[in-house]
């Protein structure tokens, strides 16, 4: 008897730590731990508040609660894989891995076993073509995108010409800091710039061969495509050999008050590109106050509100949420599955009214998604680091990328891709 | 006097090479001294450096220690004691911290483990590893944080003037790598001395040769221990203060160990100078490959050709340049 009373403890204490499959269940690969974990904590807390936000606010979504199954990957990728295999049997609707490597192990299985992926400005950018990748999306910008968009940054700051000068591509050794080097060789053709490629082993920590180099080769400009320890490092490099400031622009993952504090006064005037809000003047806080942090019901420490990365969880959070509330709308019922939250990622539409709604109104770009366009509509915004401030300032308005470089370049990739994979292209019309 | 770009440029990246491997060196200090001492491989040698470093951050910035911890726990908030100390202070502050880490270490783990094979003690370090990246994370919390001790950063105005009005071209050298190789040159100085003229510098030393005839003359291999791994501690709480400056203090600290480990292949496990000529060898080594080399094998060459250039120097002096030989007869 004592057996089988321990044994339906046990069994019910499982049970409790599994998601009522009426529940949305929304899993958090997140990583708290390892060497990005200065990363992956803001984005993760985010992502959880969020959701919690919505829980205690509105009762879930469409009357259905969330139910948040966070799930530890270290930003490693088999564990990225383990994470999901152990969770995709809890009804999950959507994955979002902040992690371009998990991204690409996960893109074959989340499409052999019909549950959507958002990778919002990393991931394969190709995955922008839905007609092949039926199942991914990375909407609202990718990597090709940001780096039309520096391009084109700098052609407003050049009036209109590039024509003679030195960039330089300062980059991630790595599949994730290859990804903008086609595009940028495409652009300095078109544009005339000489392009300097300069690769960086990670983790990072020693630049000094790196920098001795932009020393020599003196380029207008630096283009930055890093990640963790290397941000921090290759901006103090920046500043301790005097190159000027403004005229290093970060990809969005280079570009948060981690990367910048470490190097005090010298990062001054460091930009960066980013596609999600910027400190915490959003509506959206009075209520995570009110609803989250005031009654005790945040996550983790409680000290990331207002970065830029507990900013990009609180976005990826809120275009889930309305996805949910679209693929809702779009079946007729609260409980979907994970085929008709596809459906509804295909069908968001976000707007500025939407965001103003939520409560983070100009948040992100105002963007489509479509049957052939998983990828948004492409933009971003520069910002530039404050030191004596300690904050980030946004100093353009949503510049649009190059989609007449950018277009060929994804239906290249994706067709490539299709092939090899023996997919057919779906009909968008 | 006129020569040519190349030349010049290469002798920047040489220069360079050198204090680079100064910084290497400083890390690969603390595993030596443990190794001759106890003939364990410290595979904790960068958390080691991970947590000097946090520790020397929270204890300057008055941040209290397992904070999160006692939140979760208990509901209280604290945000700090509300001071800032001179880093002097934080830092003697800190070298008692890393001395009651090494008894610790000593009572819990090595004293348990005496006679035991080489790759179980090495194995305990792998835990203590892990233990310490948890207990630094939870203890200091994992945001990144600036090392501010007052080290100078950015170019040497002296070298790059004197450079520039010799050779039309002023060479760049970090003020902190010149820092680095001055801390490094005392460090090692006094490691010699203290090793060669006192009395537990020649305990330490006796116990290196041999535990047991040590034990046997009366020296106390639990001091000795705890002794080692403190001096182990001070070493990892200099480097995680170098390399903290350069990255911030951040969980990335712990793989400079990843730099020291090709200048200990090279330099010897049981040679304090070996260590020293094996980051200078190393740190000049890549940087000119990477400057002749690299453009044409797409650069970042740095972080293998250092095990490569090792690896060679291993085909041909096993124990490392300044190790010891050792012969076993049967």
């Amino acid at each position: 008897m004592k057996k089988t009373l321990t044994t339906l403890t046990l069994a019910a204490g499982l049970l409790a730590g599994v998601p009522a499959m009426a529940d949305l269940v929304m899993p958090s690969l997140s990583y708290r731990t390892g060497p990005y974990a200065a990363n992956g904590i803001p984005f993760a807390d985010a992502y959880a508040d969020y959701f919690t936000l919505l829980n205690e606010r509105d009762g879930g979504i469409g009357g259905e609660k969330i139910k948040l199954v966070e799930c530890e990957t270290g930003y490693n990728t088999e564990k990225g894989v383990e994470c999901y295999e152990s969770t995709k049997g809890t009804g999950a609707l959507l994955y979002q891995p902040l992690s371009t490597g998990i991204t690409y192990q996960l893109i074959p299985k989340v499409t052999a076993d019909g549950i959507p992926m958002l990778t919002s400005g990393l991931g394969r950018t190709s995955a922008a073509d839905g007609k092949v990748f039926k199942w991914v999306f990375n909407f609202p910008a990718n990597y090709w995108d940001g780096a039309s968009i520096m391009v084109k940054y700098l052609l407003s700051e050049n009036n209109d010409s590039l024509k003679g000068k030195k960039i330089a591509l300062l980059y991630h050794n790595s599949a994730y800091g290859k990804e903008p080097i086609r595009t940028l060789q495409d652009l300095s053709k078109k544009y005339g710039f000489k392009l300097s490629l300069i690769p960086i082993d990670a983790p990072g920590q020693e630049q000094k061969s790196q920098w001795l180099q932009v020393r020599r080769e003196r380029p207008d400009y630096v283009l930055f495509w890093g990640w963790g320890v290397m941000n921090p490092v290759a901006i103090q490099e920046a500043a301790n050999i005097r190159f000027p400031m403004d005229h290093f622009i970060g990809i969005w993952w280079s570009g948060s008050e981690n990367d910048v504090k470490p190097a005090g006064a010298g990062a001054n005037g460091y930009k960066a590109l980013t596609f999600s809000g910027v400190g915490d003047g959003f509506p959206i806080y009075g209520d995570l106050k009110k609803y989250v942090y005031d009654a005790g019901k945040a996550a983790g420490a409680g000290d990331q509100h207002g970065t830029i990365l507990y900013n990009r969880g609180l976005y990826a959070a809120m275009l889930t949420a309305e996805a949910a509330k679209k693929a809702q709308e779009l079946s007729g019922h609260a409980r979907i599955t994970p085929a008709e939250m596809r459906d509804g990622m295909e069908a968001l539409n976000v707007t500025e009214d939407l965001m103003a709604k939520d409560g983070m109104p100009k948040f992100g770009p105002a963007f489509q998604v479509t049957c052939a366009n998983h990828g948004g509509s492409g933009q971003a915004q520069v910002m530039q680091w404050d030191a004596k401030a300690a904050k980030w300032n946004v100093i353009t308005d949503w510049i649009q990328s190059d989609s007449s470089v950018i277009q060929p370049l994804i239906d290249a990739d994706a067709a490539a891709f299709a092939k090899e994979n023996n997919i057919t292209p779906r009909d968008c019309k | 006097m006129v020569l040519p770009d190349t030349l010049l440029f290469a002798m920047e990246a040489a220069l360079n090479g050198l204090l680079s491997g100064v910084m290497y060196a400083l890390v690969a200090l603390g595993f030596v001294l443990i190794f001759k001492a106890s003939g364990i491989f410290n595979y904790a040698q960068g958390v080691m450096a991970l947590f000097a470093a946090l520790t020397l951050v929270g204890i300057q910035q008055g941040q209290v220690p397992f904070a999160d911890l006692i939140h979760a726990l208990t509901g209280v908030e604290m945000h700090g004691f509300g001071w800032t100390l001179p880093a002097v202070v934080a830092i003697v502050l800190t070298g008692i911290v890393m001395i009651g880490m090494a008894m610790v270490i000593e009572t819990l783990i090595l004293k348990h483990l005496v006679n035991q094979p080489p790759i179980i003690l090495f194995m305990a370090t792998i835990g203590l590893a892990y233990f310490l990246e948890g207990l630094g994370d939870t203890m200091w919390g994992s945001d990144i944080k600036a090392m501010d001790v007052g080290l100078p950063q950015g170019i040497t105005g002296w070298i790059d003037e004197s450079t520039n009005s010799l050779f039309g071209y002023g060479f760049y050298v970090d003020q902190l790598n010149i820092v680095a190789m001055v801390v490094a040159a005392i460090l090692v100085t006094a490691l010699t001395l203290f090793s060669q003229y006192s009395k537990q510098g020649r305990a330490l030393r006796a116990v290196a040769d041999d535990h047991q005839a040590a034990l046997s003359v009366g020296i106390s291999l639990r001091f000795i221990w705890v002794l080692v791994w403190s001096i182990a501690g001070f070493v990892a709480l200099v480097a995680g203060i170098m390399w903290g400056a350069k990255s911030g203090v951040q969980f990335s600290l712990s793989l400079i160990a990843l730099k020291a480990l090709p200048v200990l292949m090279l330099g010897g496990f049981t040679s304090i100078p070996g260590a020293i000529v094996g980051g200078l060898i190393i740190g000049v080594g890549e940087q000119l490959f990477e400057f002749f080399v690299g453009p044409l094998v797409g650069g970042a060459t740095e972080n293998w050709f250092a095990y490569v250039l090792a690896l060679l120097f291993l085909v041909f002096r096993p124990q490392g340049l300044f190790g010891e030989k050792i012969i076993e007869r049967v």
